[in-house]
């Protein structure tokens, strides 16, 4: 598809001789929000990771923002400063306070001075709600807030596409929300997300697309709206049944 | 028993500016080859971990091979195997120059190095995997992911089995007296010699490198301290 930010074409995968991914086809366009969903172990992980190269593939192709992943050279840490990510284990650096956690990139990659990358840092401080916690080291900070400094570190490097594999997951009910407002507020602004989630409020409010997977495929993709109201295939239904009674 | 004690031997004479000497070069050999060991451990252990297999064959050569065929034998090879091979004028200069101290210096790192970088690598992998991924996730390339990150935390986890390790180096060094090195032990033994009082000689070499080691012990305990990763609780007073 021409234009498009992310696009799987037959992508295939093994772990040895475990294939957990299958002739994956999938298309994201630039501004759209995609929430990836399915059981455990149904390869949404290895799915998004595959986007960033931290999962190599061994058939098809992936084309991100134009650079072909399966052809030889690419230079990964440059795609990388393009292709941000957060994990469910937030991931912040422990020795490193919130402001050296998110300037260390621009700085060391991207070649910011520090006075210019610590600006920017506190603007995104601002913009994920945490201004005060500059100085702070991640063990000093709820759950919720290093989920939200991963969010800003990542959006230092000015990504064009996010990723984010269930940055929820790991959080104590009360903090999700605000973890999810600041996700809610990024697609507004029109970033590209993939957004692998079991929060289901999420993906019928913020989702443009909803992509169900089971056993390394795509079993379904469909508009928020139409997935949850009629989920076509049955084990779609089983999935929503377990996951919605709860 | 008819032994008599005569501690003053070991300040009479030319006895304590013995003992001085060899504790000045018991600090310099052991310091030298401790920042050699600590390089080469660094780079070793992360060799070790890093996902490419070329350079991970490479550290566990380097470790297996030096780790593995005892310290006296090293100390031989680096003073009587290595000078042969260099040219003749180098050799020269090296045996006007205290070949021995240098000899000693390069074994005594290099062997501990190799035992160093199994508690580097250990503190690495302690370290969960996401935190790579997170480094290289935002563009860093492996080198500085190990660099900023991974090297810098796993340093601050493993002071107290370094500290071990260093103190093991400290205590190693008296093996450089096999090829004359004027070290601690080596000058024990000259005052022994010369007073002909074992006990006395002997108990002041022990008291030093117990005063040695305790110091070390204690400079690194505050080391930890002061680097220690917030969240993670120092151990020690
Ligand atoms: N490093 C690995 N080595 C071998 N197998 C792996 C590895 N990582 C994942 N797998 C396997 O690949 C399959 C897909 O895993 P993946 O983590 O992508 O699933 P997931 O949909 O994200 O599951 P979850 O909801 O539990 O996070 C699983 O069968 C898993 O056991
Ligand atoms: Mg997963």
């Amino acid at each position: 598809m021409a234009g498009a930010a992310i696009e799987f074409e037959g992508v295939s995968k093994w772990f040895g001789n475990h294939q957990v991914l299958t002739d994956i086809d999938l298309a994201i366009v630039p501004g759209e929000v995609v929430v990836v969903c399915g059981p455990s172990g149904s390869g949404k992980s290895t799915l998004i990771r595959c986007v960033n190269g931290l999962e190599p593939f061994q058939r098809g192709d992936l084309v991100v923002l134009g650079d072909s992943l399966a052809s030889a050279g690419v230079r990964m840490p440059a795609l990388r400063t393009r292709v941000g990510m957060v994990f469910q284990s937030f991931n912040l650096f422990p020795h490193m306070t919130v402001l050296e956690n998110i300037t260390l990139a621009p700085v060391r990659v991207r070649g910011l001075s520090a006075t210019e990358a610590e600006k920017t840092a506190r603007t995104l401080l601002e913009r994920v709600r945490i201004p005060d916690k500059a100085g702070n080291y991640p063990a000093n900070l709820s759950g919720g807030q290093q989920q939200r400094v991963a969010i800003a570190r990542a959006l230092a490097m000015q990504p064009k596409i996010m990723l984010f594999d269930e940055p929820t997951s790991a959080l104590d009910p009360e903090m999700i929300n605000e973890v999810l407002d600041v996700m809610t507020d990024l697609a507004k602004e029109g970033m590209t997300m993939m957004v692998v989630t079991h929060e289901m409020g999420f993906a019928r409010r913020v989702a443009h697309r909803v992509v169900f997977m089971d056993a390394g495929r795509v079993v379904e993709e469909a508009k928020p709206e139409a997935f949850f109201a009629a989920p076509k295939s049955d084990r779609a239904k089983d999935f929503l049944s377990k996951i919605l009674s709860h | 028993m008819s032994y008599q004690f005569k501690w003053s031997v070991l300040w009479s004479g030319q006895s304590g500016g013995w003992l001085l000497q060899g504790v000045a070069t018991t600090l310099a050999i052991s310091g030298l080859a401790w920042i050699l060991a600590v390089g080469l451990g660094i780079l070793a252990g992360a060799a070790r971990t890093v996902p490419w297999r070329p350079l991970r064959l490479a550290g566990t050569f380097y470790v297996e091979f030096f780790r593995n065929v005892p310290l006296l034998v090293w100390m031989f090879f680096w003073y009587f195997g290595v000078p042969p091979l260099l040219p003749r004028g180098v050799q020269d200069w090296l045996f006007n120059h205290s070949a021995e101290f240098w000899a000693g210096m390069f074994a005594l790192g290099v062997y501990h190095g190799a035992r160093m970088s199994e508690v580097i690598r250990s503190g690495i992998n302690s370290i969960p995997r996401t935190q790579f991924e997170a480094s290289v996730a935002m563009g860093l390339t492996t080198f500085q992911a190990y660099r900023l990150i991974i090297v810098p935390i796993a340093l601050r986890l493993i002071v107290p089995p370094a500290t071990n390790e260093s103190l093991n180096l400290l205590k190693n060094s008296s093996v450089a007296l096999t090829i004359s090195v004027a070290e601690l032990t080596f000058q024990t033994r000259q005052v022994e010699t010369y007073t002909a009082k074992a006990i006395e000689a002997l108990t002041a070499g022990t008291l030093i490198y117990l005063v040695l080691c305790v110091s070390i012990a204690w400079i690194m305990a505050r080391v930890e301290r002061r680097f220690a990763i917030p969240g993670l609780i120092a151990r020690g007073g």
